[in-house]
């Protein structure tokens, strides 16, 4: 069955006809070419086909496109502004928070959603937030070091 | 990895979900999509029709009176997390689902309907005597949390019934809950979860309600460890006794795999009931 719908992606309306079976990821990736959500294991266990859907980071691969209609998306291709890099996708940079850099958006967003709701949450907390974004490479310790230096930065820039 | 085709609905109230369950045979209603999604991509289900709940907007949220708190059958994990009137065992438990994502679109309806036996909340209910309020083609009805899973990813829902709200009593002075939980390392699914709700009164027990599950085909009452509780002095060494009989309860169909085997489980599963107990009688204050 095919569906047109409204989709809403880094602040841009889309209209689209998609089929009702396709997953979200599927979507982004195959028809609006964004391929920084990534398909690693398609079950809900790896985090990296993380997406942010009206600020709460969800797993893009364990929802049908159908049910993003009319909400409020965000992808790593939206973070940027303008050409310059987020201060969380700045802090990754700074801090080689990534080898192959599979996981890297997965990681990025649930960092943006971790910040945003605890701008001051203590390295268990981050540790315990980030549980459900997996790194093959085993950059753990750089990426805590990477979500550390973003926190101080976007602190600052909060004056929190 | 893509799920076999499928056509797909959208209801927009529960009778509208209730007449395309008659109308499609074999279809399956999604919510969370966080258990359905991955078994159909895995192949272990083809339902050939999904019908999608998530928009009625009567199943989402929780609202509270005096005696009782109602959780919409739509309502995130997250959610149930964050809500400080709901009793700890239930927060607790909720907050230890998985991760982030999963918290985030999972729901309290799927979870309890499909029934895994790894899952954290139907202990959870068991534990808090919840009723499980469903519609179906003849109207609505209720089920106690104790008659509610019927077996191995089994309830008694009816194929053209879904449940539309959880109903657990409020949180009241004098009592204490509380969840323990075994995690699967890499999923952080329910190897063996233990709720307790403790009613004390002067020192002593009044009332036990505990449950065990993730070790069992389905979530289990401990009636042998409750009887031990009630009407008597809560000591330490009371705790420890009474988590002992949990032996009696656990019947001899239990799950084991390769990262706890069935032995293992039986052998550290009183020490789950026993922290489960300890922090419930701590709370009762
Ligand atoms: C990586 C991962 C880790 C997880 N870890 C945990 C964990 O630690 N503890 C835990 O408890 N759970 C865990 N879960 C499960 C998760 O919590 C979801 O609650 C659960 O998957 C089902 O909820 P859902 O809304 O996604 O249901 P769906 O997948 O949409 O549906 C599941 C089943 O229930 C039926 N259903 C859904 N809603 C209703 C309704 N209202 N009435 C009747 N039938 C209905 C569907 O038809 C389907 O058969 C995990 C899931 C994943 C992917
Ligand atoms: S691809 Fe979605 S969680 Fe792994
Ligand atoms: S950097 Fe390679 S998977 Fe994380």
């Amino acid at each position: 069955m095919n569906e047109t719908l409204r989709l809403r992606v880094n602040g841009q309306d889309f209209e689209l006809q998609v089929r009702t079976h396709h997953t979200l990821l599927q979507v982004l990736r195959d028809q609006l070419k964004l391929f920084g959500a990534r398909e690693g294991c398609g079950v809900g266990m790896c985090g990296a086909c993380t997406v942010l859907l009206d600020g709460q980071a969800v797993s893009s691969c364990l929802m049908l496109a159908a049910q993003a209609a009319d909400k409020e998306l965000l992808t790593v291709e939206g973070l940027a502004e303008n050409g310059r890099l987020h201060p969380i996708q700045q802090a990754y940079v700074e801090c080689s928070g990534y080898q192959c850099s599979f996981c890297t958006p997965g990681f990025i967003l649930t960092t943006l959603a971790l910040l945003e709701e605890n701008p001051h949450a203590s390295e268990e907390e981050i540790r315990d937030y980030l549980a459900g974004n997996l790194c093959r490479c085993g950059s753990y310790v750089k990426i805590l070091k990477s979500v550390k230096l973003a926190q101080q930065q976007m602190l600052v820039s909060k004056n929190l | 990895m893509y799920p076999p085709k499928f056509d797909y609905y959208r209801a927009n109230s529960v009778d509208e979900a209730v007449s395309l369950l008659q109308e499609h045979n074999g279809a399956k209603l999604i919510a969370g999509g966080h258990s359905l999604l991955p078994l159909m991509k895995l192949r272990l289900a083809d339902p050939g029709a999904l019908i999608d709940i998530g928009r009625i907007a009567s199943l989402q949220g929780i609202s509270h009176d005096d005696e009782t708190s109602r959780i919409g059958a739509l309502t995130v994990h997250a959610a149930v997390e964050r809500d400080s009137q709901l009793p700890r065992v239930l927060t607790e438990a909720a907050g230890w689902i998985g991760d982030p994502q999963v918290r985030n679109r999972g729901t309290v309806g799927g979870n309890v309907a499909h029934a895994d036996p790894a899952s954290d909340l139907p202990t959870v209910f068991m534990a808090l005597g919840a009723i499980f309020e469903m519609a179906g083609p003849g109207g609505s009805r209720q089920v106690d949390a104790d008659d509610f899973c019927t077996g191995l990813f089994m309830t008694d829902l009816n194929p053209d019934e879904l449940l539309t709200t959880v109903v657990i009593p409020r949180a009241k002075n004098g009592v204490g809950s509380a969840y323990a939980k075994m995690f699967n390392p890499a999923s952080r699914y329910a190897m063996i979860g233990a709720a307790a709700v403790l009613s004390v009164e002067g020192g002593a027990c009044r009332e036990a309600h505990v449950a065990v599950g993730g070790l069992t085909p389905k979530a289990t009452r401990a009636r042998s460890v409750e009887s031990a509780l009630e009407g008597q002095q809560l000591s330490e060494g009371l705790i420890k006794e009474a988590a002992a009989q949990i032996q009696n309860d656990l019947g001899d169909d239990l799950i084991g795999d390769i990262h706890a085997s069935v032995e293992y489980r039986r052998q550290v599963v009183p020490t789950f009931v026993q922290q489960a107990l300890e922090k419930a009688w701590q709370r009762a204050g």
